[in-house]
């Protein structure tokens, strides 16, 4: 079984205030396919560092503002 | 479906198509006596050239299809695909081991070259077939 990413993400959100950006423009803007793309924003692909660093700069926001990780608090 | 899932979905249907051929005919040219005096070689070697072109015939025809629908997916892999190819590979690494393991064991009970040479194949088989369902699932459920 699949354990299910615990980081969260706000891309769908980011690309809907950014014109209803596609899931097709931001794939080919960050150099995935679009079922990569999918699969990050359904939690099912953790994206390397870099990945995450061009995702966050297409929408020229920081990391923070598009991925976040629940504090051991918050278990 | 990503270009690289299609390859790997090609390679297992392959498999399953050959693998019981290579066993039907093995057992047909033993027809009831010892499987060690088949002459096996030409058969696993044809079978594993086959399986080869196969595999490439029907990724090749796959993708023309898939790409006349989504162009966009026709031949491209990214990080992703790279991720789930080397998570499959280490998922298969164990059973190609096994495989090589039970050849030693074969080789040092002397046992007929056809025994050997068909546990070396059926470990590479099985390593295929699992590292092969580990990347199908990575792809559906999720890598993460």
């Amino acid at each position: 079984m699949v354990k299910p990413t615990r980081v969260a993400n706000e891309i769908r959100a980011l690309r809907a205030a950014h014109g209803d950006m596609t899931q097709a423009e931001l794939a080919t803007r960050i150099g995935v396919t679009r079922q990569t793309l999918i699969a990050i924003e359904q939690g099912k692909y953790s994206p390397t560092l870099e990945l995450a660093f061009r995702i966050a700069r297409v929408f020229d926001v920081s990391l923070d503002d598009v991925f976040s990780y629940p504090s051991d608090t918050e278990d | 479906m990503v270009y690289q899932e299609r390859n790997t979905w090609s390679g297992l249907v392959v498999l399953v198509v050959a693998i019981p051929i290579y066993v039907v005919m093995v057992l047909q040219r033993a027809g009831g006596g010892p499987l060690e005096e088949v002459d096996w070689a030409p058969l696993m070697l044809g079978l594993i050239g086959g399986g080869i072109v196969g595999t490439i015939v029907v990724s090749i025809v796959w993708g023309i299809l898939a790409g006349m629908r989504d162009p966009e997916t026709a031949g491209r892999s990214d990080q992703r695909d790279r991720e789930i190819a080397r998570m499959g590979d280490q998922v298969g690494l164990a059973f190609s081991a096994i495989g090589g393991l039970g050849a030693i064991v074969l080789c040092a009970l002397e046992a007929d070259p056809f025994w050997i040479a068909n546990t070396v194949y059926f470990g590479f088989a099985l390593a295929a077939f699992v590292g092969g369902i580990a990347r199908v699932i990575a792809y559906r459920r999720g890598l993460v």
